[in-house]
């Protein structure tokens, strides 16, 4: 893209446009109500029929600090992060003179006229406007006019980019409800800022908003709630946690959504149980106590949650229950970024807790693999008897994304291995954790089975096929053995890989997670700046299956690109590899791990650098 | 005090209303050490869901990690068990009840279980009021790691090696009466008659009943000095009340003389008899209840009987409103909306 335009270009009457291809940057104060202004500006676009894309880059505090808010317009439908900024909404004191320093040439800076920010550098197009004085024209009380002041720069951006006044008028309808009274006065501020804008303003940047057709039928949803409408979809029943950033709106939302679609019509009563555990370690306990007597079951939680998590899991794998557990990933380690995301719980949550343990995991990469992974994950945890991880990301959970409408889900679910009073009666000698039938994945019984012979103790301690305490060699050896036989078995249940191989290419990228979308973008990037053309394998879950031997084996160079310092998933890949270390040779990173999400251009100017080293 | 029975076709003389034998609620042989507190426990356990006439099968047995914690592997051996991890039963116990209102939770747990890794559990779980039975089987010290003091061990007893503890004790029913329990009782592992008559009170019982059971550990913490040993116990047991139940199935009329004895009803229809013994007490005050532990407390008495029982405060179940049948087992046809609910949801989302 190109951003060349400057102030004084205009005049030669070269007119250079850029349409539906670049970002939006909001720097704000948090707390000071502009994510509904942000929300409305990005949906007003949306309906422009425009693909677009929201991150909301926040601070862990409530009020005061500084808080940016990107949307991205994107004709190609890229909804990746665009790592620069083209226009720029400047409120923030405490940032402004930085944020506009980071700018490319030619961007586009809308600010607060008293911020005086048009001496920092003459290389952008500066649009004071006056924020805080309009913003006495709508409304006299402080409070309000202080988010009315956020309203009106959606009204001078929508002029400047030329997005249309009643696209932003329905936006705002649709954030505000009911509230007659608000959709009011926000219109008014709309106005303001738009009247501003046409009379006081020059349009000197090359950005430009045009209606496209490439929204129709499209939702816009963070993937938190698509995992919540997911899971309630395919028979939550009880669901436990503990508040922590990026994960608490997935239960937030469940809560909300189940409160109107899961309560019994006939009773008026809930189909579904709700606690807020004291921590996390209650949270997955009572996930386990739940999945033992039959429900399924789940909690969502961050990096110090697993971590707190990590004794039950370990009784969990041993004793055979089924729990889903949702990792919003953040920055770690410790308290880490908490509102910055990042894939590094991969090693740590794969094998979490002492022993040899080890669990299935799945990596969404979008909001609607979040809305089928809600399902997936309970059918694995039920058929494998196992805690499963969704390992989602707060870029995923947070942010809002723009989709196809999700799949109503039509196939039953799988309850997986449980015997009845009924079928109990046909079964001879039943054991708890034989394996009948060769696969490593016993039979259970839920407690209440009315049958004499149902009773069984679980417990964390060594234990023999029929659940009895033992300290035997060889009762612990064929436990662990059969415990890793249904891992094996697991490979091909879970989600396998997405492959995307193009003819005569040379290399191959791996990627999962939200990471997928910077390399989609990259790929293209590749192809058409350097004529570098890369297979793509995007791994959904943990263990691997073949796929991903056969993928390296057929690429000279393979990349694997994740959001971590230590290359977690690469460390993995080796392990599985093992056995071939020709195939070792092969394999490098590619990494991006300061808190912001991953964007193509990082990733391409990496691939390059790597690919064409002498350059 | 004398009691009729109005309808007499008491069940034959071995098995209880259900037909089944007391045999039927016994577990398997108990590994710990010879006289244990805990055994005795287990068979007073055995005893009462005989005579109470509980389906084994709708029992859940949990318990955390520790010598007591072993013992529901001792008793209704047809019945789930769940030994989870050191101190946090409680959140399992949750869970489970939680994904079936119908079974009977008895979670069974020992001093450092409950007082000291799993004291965050247990408040929160008696803040919740969940249908549980709860048994402490308190012996102020930690067995299975060879004989370490608890937190619930008193101040000034001596361990066997001669050490002497310097912390106060962590009074289980105070917390329990204090933060939500609604029925609360301790009692003497040596007490058998007393231990039946509690813990049928408390299954007859709908929200947290927590039994704290002084129960001596013969191996360390036996001996002069201790305050949690079988003669210590024995000598200084105090009762409350003279503790009587009635089960819902038995209607006998008691007669007693106002002032003299108090009648209960609990939840399922069955009855305590409380009998005033040296002291007039009335269990259903809460702040009379605290007050009878602060006292017993200051003047090292070792109380035992009824201290504290609500019979109305909302269980957790209740709380949440959840459907008379088991969440775990509800048909899919109840726990996925129809599609229109999703076409909904889709439409706000364009």
């Amino acid at each position: 893209m190109s951003t060349q335009t400057l102030v004084g270009e205009k005049e030669s009457g070269a007119k250079p446009t850029v349409v539906n291809d670049f970002s939006i940057q909001v720097a704000t104060i948090n707390g000071s109500g502009s994510q509904s202004s942000n929300s409305v500006l990005m949906r007003a676009i949306f309906q422009m029929g425009v693909p677009v894309s929201g991150k909301n880059l926040f601070p862990s505090n409530i009020q005061g600090l500084p808080t940016w808010f990107t949307i991205r317009a994107s004709k190609d439908s890229y909804i990746a992060r665009k790592r620069d900024v083209d226009m720029l909404v400047a409120m923030n004191p405490q940032t402004a003179r930085e944020d506009v320093q980071s700018l490319k040439p030619g961007s586009a800076v809308v600010y607060e006229q008293s911020l005086g920010l048009d001496n920092v550098r003459d290389d952008v197009v500066f649009y004071p406007v006056p924020f805080a004085e309009l913003a006495k024209d709508v409304i006299d009380e402080p409070r309000l006019r202080k988010l009315l002041a956020n309203m009106i720069y959606v009204g001078v951006v929508g002029q400047l980019l030329s997005i249309e006044k009643e696209e932003i008028r329905a936006a705002i309808t649709k954030q505000f409800k009911a509230k007659a009274k608000a959709v009011e006065l926000n219109v008014k501020a709309i106005n303001v800022g738009f009247d501003y804008a046409e009379k006081k303003l020059t349009k000197a940047d090359p950005l430009e908003i045009e209606r496209m057709n490439e929204t129709a039928g499209k939702i816009l949803i963070d993937g938190n709630a698509a995992g919540a409408l997911g899971s309630m979809f395919n028979g939550v029943t009880v669901v436990t946690w503990y508040p922590i950033t990026p994960s608490s709106s997935l239960v937030e939302s469940l809560i909300d959504y189940m409160k109107v679609y899961r309560i019994d019509e006939k009773t008026g009563k809930a189909t579904f149980a709700v606690v807020q555990a004291e921590d996390e370690l209650a949270a997955i306990g009572m996930v386990l106590g739940a999945g033992w007597a039959g429900a399924r079951s789940l909690t969502s939680t961050s990096g110090p949650g697993i971590s707190l998590m990590s004794e039950f899991v370990g009784l969990g794998y041993f004793a055979e229950i089924p729990a889903v557990i949702w990792n919003i990933q953040r920055v770690g380690p410790s308290t880490g970024l908490p509102t910055r995301t990042a894939q590094g719980d991969v090693l740590s949550t794969y094998l979490l807790s002492h022993g040899d343990t080890k669990h299935i995991l799945l990596f969404p990469s979008s909001v609607a693999e979040c809305f089928e992974f809600g399902g997936t994950s309970f059918d694995l945890a039920e058929r494998f008897q196992t805690p499963v991880f969704v390992m989602s990301d707060l870029d995923l959970g947070m942010n809002i994304w723009m989709s196809d409408a999700f799949e109503y889900p039509e196939k039953p679910i799988d309850r997986g291995k449980v015997l009845d009073a009924e079928a109990l009666a046909k079964v001879d000698d039943w054991g708890r954790y034989k394996d009948v039938d060769g696969d490593g994945i016993p039979h259970r019984t839920l407690p209440g089975t009315n049958h004499p012979g149902a009773a069984y103790f679980t417990r964390g301690s060594g234990h023999n096929d029929y659940a009895e305490y033992t300290e035997r060699p060889e009762d612990y050896e064929k436990t662990m053995m059969r415990l890793s036989r249904k891992f094996d078995t697991a490979r091909n249940a879970v989600p396998g890989p997405v492959l995307d191989e193009v003819d005569g290419a040379k290399i191959g990228l791996i990627g999962y997670g939200t990471t997928h979308w910077a390399i989609v973008e990259s790929r293209d990037q590749l192809r058409n700046e350097s004529d570098l053309a890369a297979s793509y394998l995007r791994i959904r879950a943990l263990p691997f299956n073949d796929e991903l031997e056969a993928f390296v084996s057929k690429y000279d160079r393979v990349y694997v690109i994740e959001q971590n310092r230590d290359a977690q998933m690469l460390q993995l890949i080796r392990l599985e590899l093992a056995h071939r270390p020709e195939l070792l040779a092969k394999l490098s990173s590619v990494l991006h791990f300061a808190g912001h999400p991953i964007d193509a251009r990082s990733v391409t100017e990496e691939l390059v650098a790597q690919e064409y080293p002498a350059e | 005090m004398s009691t009729t029975a109005k309808q007499p076709p008491a069940p034959p003389k071995k098995v209880n209303r259900l037909g089944l034998a007391q045999a039927d609620y016994r577990g398997k042989p108990s590994t710990l050490c010879k006289g244990c507190g805990h055994d005795s426990i287990s068979n007073q356990l055995i005893k009462a869901f005989y005579e109470y006439g509980v389906e084994p099968h709708r029992v859940a047995k949990l318990s955390g990690i520790g010598c007591s914690s072993k013992t529901p592997a001792y008793f209704l051996s047809k019945s789930h068990g769940f030994n989870a991890v050191h101190g946090r039963m409680p959140s399992v116990a949750t869970g489970a009840v939680l994904a079936n209102r119908d079974l009977v939770a008895v979670g069974v747990s020992g001093d450092g279980d409950t007082a000291s890794i799993g004291i965050g559990q247990f408040v929160h779980l008696l803040r919740r009021n969940l249908p549980i039975v709860y048994i402490v089987e308190n012996n102020g010290v930690y067995g299975l790691t060879k004989g370490q003091f608890s937190a619930t061990a008193d101040l000034g007893s001596k361990l066997k090696t001669g050490v002497v503890n310097e912390l106060p004790a962590v009074d289980l029913c105070g917390l329990a009466v204090e933060l939500g329990a609604t029925y609360v009782a301790r009692s003497f592992a040596g007490d058998p008659k007393q231990v039946v008559t509690l813990m049928k009170g408390a299954f007859g019982h709908s929200g947290t009943a927590v039994l704290d059971i002084i129960s001596p550990c013969v191996t360390f913490n036996n001996h002069a000095g201790s305050t949690k040993s079988y003669t210590w116990g024995k000598e200084n047991e105090e009762l409350i009340q003279d503790v009587g139940f009635v089960p819902f199935f038995d209607e006998i009329d008691v007669d007693y003389d106002e002032g003299e004895a108090k009648k209960v009803k609990l939840h399922d229809g069955s009855s305590i008899i409380l009998k005033k013994l040296e002291r007039d007490y009335d269990p259903t005050n809460r702040r009379k209840a605290l007050e009878l532990l602060l006292d017993s407390d200051e003047k090292k008495q070792f109380l035992t009987g009824l201290i504290y029982l609500d019979t109305k405060k909302e269980n957790l179940i209740e709380l949440l409103d959840v459907v008379d049948e088991p969440l775990a087992t509800l048909p899919l046809d109840r726990v996925r909306p129809p599609k229109s609910a999703l076409d909904d949801v889709m439409e706000s989302l364009k």
